[in-house]
């Protein structure tokens, strides 16, 4: 009896181990498939060819630099909407709130990242892009600034839920000292609360980014799909192609094996990076709380 | 800051007054859209919803009928990813939690995971496809496209699983070793069972991620029309987000209301898991022992 346990403890022991490294396993393997299928791309295609500014595949114009400014004009839209809205929100729910309005607001934000991706592309596809169409008198409301708005709140709900965890992570003492002091709860949150929640808070952003720059089905839908370079301000009211729309759009309808289907891969190459580093700066800035820098969940 | 110092103590008062409206005015601006999402398309879909138009097939190139095949398929693919990603990464979140040494491997595998979070959801349909479809011959498939969300949530899960078990204090552990358990006794008939409402919120939100992606099925087994049930785990099948990305941006002249009535549905199975979450986060709360 106490042999068989042995053995069956055992297996299950070596079944976790292996579990455990398995995530190790799947980075490596998706980095493989991406080289392996990317990599031929700068074979195809010359390399000054492949960073140029013309993207038009039927005609083997390859350039996918329109492709990742269009990524990051959406991106950086979308931080300017997602990170004053979800670190304050952060804030009032955290600091003020009272357990009930807690209560309401936490779930809310938990359902906004429920959401799929496609049910925010489709409302703005139908409410916001006629919208903003007629507010800013544009010829179309599918752009860049459609796609950032939503983007944005694809990204509150990270932002909220990791600045709230780091904001609850400052010690209550801070707070009664600084209140000691005289000074007003205003004050508190101000000089003491936000900046020793700093690098959750910076962490937060990133990895609310990060997820933007790799959202797909929203941008896909409401972004126009054009791929042209953003020559200056104005093309935040323009149409505009990210390199996740890309892939998503045309790997559908490319022979495995062509220079176009190696292309495609190389933009996801290219996508891994973005992210990579984005998630390493995450995961850096507050390598000593990694419990909470884990819940990149929701 | 300067000016603060001088300011007053009544003034500081008007100040936070005025702040603490401000934050209130940007988290009611944050929520706002949240509710008017979930109240327009509660209203604007309730018409479209019949029994017809649940349990048909769709007609008319699915400018009529019913969205069964694509209701069938989100069940399929959610059930599918959950066979895969529910054993892997509970036992990688144990392993975690209950075995792994604190060394540079273990550092690893949190880099890992954190990567893996971090991957964009079209990035694992490339991979998905270069894996599953294309090397391993799966072909386009329900199969592929589960093995496909599966990876992509097991990040979600082995995070919340492990926090669940690191919560169990860990003395529950040290008194039942010393009562003479073994580990792995230990694990399966006292952590896990303290665990296990945080274990199932986890679950939850990782399958509710997955059976609302369409990126990573898009390639891998997401069929644009199908009108009938898929028969097999080798069957292409058709998917309720696909199904909206199709009939909102691909097909001309469709009715209105069946991308409502769609748009609807496929909340419905998002209130409904969100719902599960806050009840099992409830009762755990309600019934804990330490």
């Amino acid at each position: 009896m106490a042999k068989k346990l042995k053995t069956s403890e055992l297996v299950i022991t070596r079944s976790i181990q292996f579990s455990g490294f398995s995530s190790i396993l799947f980075v490596l393997m998706i980095l493989y498939f991406l080289i392996s299928e990317g990599t031929p791309a700068l074979l195809d295609v010359p390399f000054s060819d492949l960073f140029s500014q013309r993207w038009y595949p039927i005609e083997s114009y390859y350039g996918i630099l329109p492709l990742i400014l269009g990524s990051l004009v959406v991106t950086l839209g979308a931080t300017l909407v997602a990170v004053p809205l979800g670190v304050l929100t952060a804030v009032y729910i955290a600091e003020i709130a009272p357990l009930w309005a807690r209560e309401i607001l936490k779930p809310l934000v938990e359902l906004l990242a429920g959401l799929p991706s496609v049910v925010l592309g489709f409302l703005g596809i139908l409410v916001l892009s006629p919208f903003l169409r007629d507010t800013f008198n544009l010829p179309t409301g599918l752009t860049a600034l459609t796609g950032s708005i939503l983007l944005g709140m694809i990204a509150i709900p990270t932002i909220v839920s990791i600045s709230e965890d780091a904001l609850k992570n400052v010690p209550e003492t801070y707070r009664h000292g600084s209140l000691a002091l005289g000074v007003t709860r205003w004050q508190t949150i101000w000089g003491v609360t936000l900046p020793a929640a700093r690098s959750g808070i910076l962490t937060a952003i990133m990895l609310g980014v990060g997820r933007t720059i790799g959202e797909t089905m929203t941008v896909m839908m409401v972004t126009g799909n054009a791929p042209v370079m953003p020559a200056s301000f104005n093309a935040l009211f323009l149409p505009i192609r990210t390199m996740t729309a890309t892939i998503a759009s045309e790997m559908g309808e490319v022979a495995a094996g062509s220079p176009h289907y190696h292309v495609l891969f190389f933009i996801g190459m290219v996508l891994f990076i973005f992210t990579l580093i984005v998630n390493i700066i995450a995961s850096n800035i507050s390598f000593k709380q990694t419990k909470r820098s884990e819940r990149i969940l929701s | 800051m300067e000016t603060k110092k001088h300011s007053s103590i009544l003034n500081q008062q008007t100040i936070e007054k005025i702040g603490f409206s401000a934050l209130t005015l940007v988290t009611l601006l944050t929520v706002a859209p949240i509710i008017a999402i979930v109240v327009y398309i509660i209203y604007l879909g309730a018409p479209a919803i019949s029994w017809e138009f649940v349990t048909a097939m769709p007609r008319d190139g699915m400018r009529a009928g019913g969205i069964l095949p694509a209701i069938v398929g989100t069940l399929y693919l959610t059930l599918g990813t959950a066979i895969f990603s529910v054993p892997l990464g509970v036992a990688a979140a144990i392993y975690l939690s209950e075995y792994a040494p604190d060394n540079q491997v273990t550092r690893y595998i949190r880099l890992a995971i954190i990567n893996l979070a971090g991957i964009p959801s079209v990035v694992y349909g490339l991979f998905g496809l270069g894996l599953f479809v294309i090397f391993l011959n799966f072909g386009t498939s329900i199969l592929s496209a589960s093995l496909t969300l599966s990876i992509m949530t097991l990040p979600v899960i082995i995070s919340t699983t492990e926090e669940a078990l690191r919560a169990v204090p860990q003395s529950f552990r040290v008194v039942s070793v010393s009562l003479g358990a073994t580990k792995w006794q230990t694990i399966q008939r006292l952590v896990l069972p303290q665990a296990l409402p945080g274990i199932l919120t986890g679950v939850v939100l990782g399958l509710e991620r997955a059976a609302g992606e369409t990126a990573p099925i898009l390639f891998t087994g997401a069929a644009f029309f199908l009108p009938r049930l898929p028969n097999s785990p080798m069957d292409a099948t058709m998917a309720l987000p696909y199904h909206l990305f199709v009939i909102s941006t691909q097909v001309p002249g469709m009715p209105i209301q069946i991308q409502y009535g769609t748009v609807l549905v496929l909340m419905i199975f998002v209130l409904i898991m969100n719902l599960i979450v806050t009840i099992i986060r409830s009762q755990a709360r309600a019934r804990r022992q330490w």
